[in-house]
């Protein structure tokens, strides 16, 4: 309430300023460190390195496009690290009956732990945080018992899936971005996405509007949790083996990281599609920067945290009132 | 995730019922726990023996001793994502300070956790941003705090032997850790924190409705600043004696704790949406999540992914549980 008085104390320009830099502070964090990049670092205006950056950031976005929904709604999921986990034991296990059927169990695992989640938040009223908490104990727990170990993966189609690319674009960038093309139309172009934004606005009111609150809130759990199948998939295919001791470890919070850094607000009531892209560009880029600038991970995890709290920080006038 | 009127039904007709709930809701895991105990000691030789127990209680202590501090935060409606990476830089401090005598490697992680603590609730408290997103960066930062002093995990420091500091981990008094010692006092400590001062009143005000305790003239931001300081310094101090039991920093600990943390404080009948909690009730919660733990690893063939979905299993019955008390406590 205070910020709002001083935002209309300030001079226009100023004020117009602050607002552009929410809006678009992410883009220009991305512009900013690739051209750090080009200048200062060897090596970086190359082919190969793009496609390592951005083969690194695929499986991240897609992971990020379902919390981006379950955020909208002003809800969370933890569970999606574990689910990513699961989906490669899954894999690992049902290859043998080809790719596609492979593809299918990954898909069902994700749908059937969604289903769990969205469940507990929608019926019987549990905190999205506390759902999604115990659910990613538990399916990283399944995803162990159903492969205690890591495992190679050979099957040729797959390994063609993770390394291939069409005109020098790799097919996990194709399927990443077409992913947050289909996640951006559905929020802002379908009722289901209308409906989404207006549970996260608020739940009492959506509910006396007669929305469906309860099958919109268990889509966008089953939505999260097929995405993150789907980055297990994915990644799989890029690694070429199956470790579900450690595949999607902290990935929940790379996501969640993306996302609000790219400007959804953690209240509820927006999606930005495009910001969550950027976000999760930037935090690579952040990364790569610090790596090849000879500074070690622990410097990345400090900068990561302060880019978190700066953009939390610029974010929060944006959210709702 | 508003803030509820938990205690709002109180006085109204239906009262029988409701303290049955508020019971069940108060007491449920207490008497899990004792049923679990029981089958375990009959279904296994190993489970109720000295060396089993006291094994169970020194295991138990460190993460009760993290729960305590979270149980605060979460009475106020918060939450600490950064408990595990502070309780391991605790460790970390510990045991580089000890080569500086014993106070060092004592009041060396507790005054960084502290300060880190202390900067969690200013955050939360001033700038209003979310507690979830504020420890999360903590967390973070801790880790790489800790990473940075140990040359990226490469090092491990080993606490002095010849410091005092190594009796805090390893000492024994009547037969009992001293870490178990310890951690009864902080609970005794801060149940009556908690029930009996103006400061825990003013953590259940907060907790119950923000709003209505700051009109009340509660000093709000300076009672979230305190809680998210205790929890961080608790988690420091465990990270601190858990080095001095292993005599080392061991640099790989505490990943997930913080998950643990709030399972046995949800476990043990706090709300997470806050206002309405225990620090006993904690502290029954950790014994459970260990003693799950300790029966998994007594049936010899059931491995640690086991034990994950046994816990995961749990802890839905258990939310399910709590929410629908919390629910029918409200409606009563």
């Amino acid at each position: 309430m205070a910020d709002v008085a001083l935002r209309n104390a300030l001079p226009a320009d100023r004020a117009a300023a602050v607002r552009w830099l929410q809006e678009y502070g992410v883009y220009a964090g991305v512009v900013v460190l690739l051209l750090f990049n080009v200048a200062f670092t060897d090596h970086f205006l190359s082919a190969a390195n793009f496609r390592t950056q951005a083969v690194q950031v695929a499986p991240v976005l897609v992971v990020a496009l379902g919390m981006a929904l379950a955020i909208g709604t002003e809800g969370i999921d933890l569970s999606v690290g574990s689910v990513m986990a699961l989906s490669t034991s899954l894999l690992s296990l049902y290859l043998g009956y080809g790719p596609w059927v492979a593809l299918l169990t990954v898909v069902v695992g994700g749908v059937v732990i969604g289903l769990a989640n969205g469940t507990l938040i929608a019926f019987v009223g549990v905190q999205p945080i506390v759902a999604t908490l115990a659910l990613m104990v538990g399916t990283r727990g399944l995803a162990l018992v159903m492969l205690p170990q890591l495992k190679d993966v050979r099957d040729p189609t797959l390994l063609s899936l993770g390394s291939g690319d069409v005109v020098g674009v790799p097919y996990l960038v194709l399927i990443a971005a077409a992913l947050a093309v289909v996640v951006a139309f559905v929020v802002r172009r379908t009722t289901f996405g209308r409906q989404l934004l207006a549970i996260g606005d608020s739940r009492p009111a959506a509910q006396l509007a007669g929305l469906p609150v309860r099958r919109v809130l268990i889509t966008v759990y089953v939505c999260s949790g097929v995405l993150a199948a789907v980055a297990g998939f994915l990644s799989t295919a890029r690694l070429s083996a199956s470790d579900p001791t450690s595949l999607g470890q902290l990935m929940e919070l790379s996501a969640i990281t993306a996302v609000v850094v790219g400007g959804t607000p953690l209240t509820g009531g927006r999606v930005r599609v495009g910001g969550t892209v950027a976000g999760a560009l930037l935090i690579q880029l952040l990364t790569a920067t610090l790596i090849k600038h000879d500074l070690s991970p622990s410097w990345t995890q400090l900068a990561q945290a302060v880019v978190i709290i700066l953009a939390v920080y610029a974010a929060r006038e944006r959210g709702k009132r | 995730m508003s803030a509820s009127g938990v205690e709002a039904g109180r006085g109204s007709g239906v009262v029988r019922g409701e303290r049955l709930s508020a019971l069940a809701q108060q007491h449920g895991a207490l008497v899990a726990l004792l049923v679990l105990a029981l089958v375990a000691s009959f279904s296994f030789d190993s489970f109720a023996t000295g060396d089993n127990i006291e094994n169970l209680a020194m295991t138990s202590s460190f993460l009760a001793v993290v729960a305590l501090g979270m149980t605060f935060v979460i009475v106020t409606g918060g939450i600490d994502l950064s408990v595990g990476s502070v309780f391991a830089l605790g460790g970390v401090l510990a045991a580089w300070g000890s080569r500086y005598g014993a106070l060092v490697a004592l009041l060396l992680p507790l005054a960084v956790c502290g300060l880190i603590g202390c900067v969690n609730g200013l955050l939360i408290a001033r700038t209003r941003l979310a507690p979830f997103i504020v420890t999360l960066a903590a967390m973070l930062a801790a880790r790489g705090l800790m990473l940075n002093i140990t040359d990226e995990g490469a090092t491990t420091y080993l606490v002095d032997k010849e410091t005092v500091f190594v009796h805090l981990g390893q000492g024994r008094l009547l037969g009992v850790g001293a870490p178990v010692w310890i951690t009864g006092a902080l609970f005794l400590a801060g149940a009556v924190a908690l029930r009996r001062t103006r400061f825990g009143q003013n953590v259940y005000a907060v907790g119950g409705n923000e709003d209505a305790a700051a009109l009340m003239g509660a000093p709000v931001a300076r009672t979230k600043i305190t809680v998210y300081t205790l929890s961080a310094l608790l988690a420091g101090l465990a990270g601190a004696l858990n080095a001095a039991w292993l005599a080392s920093g061991v640099t790989i600990l505490g990943y997930g704790m913080e998950l643990d943390a709030i399972a046995a404080v949800v476990i043990g009948g706090t709300l997470l949406s806050g206002g309405l909690g225990f620090v006993s009730g904690s502290l029954v919660g950790v014994l459970l999540l260990k003693t799950i733990q300790n029966i998994i690893n007594q049936i010899g063939s059931l491995d640690s992914a086991y034990q994950q979905v046994v816990s995961g299993g749990f802890l839905v019955v258990v939310i399910i549980a709590q929410t629908w008390l919390a629910r029918r406590r409200r409606v009563a």
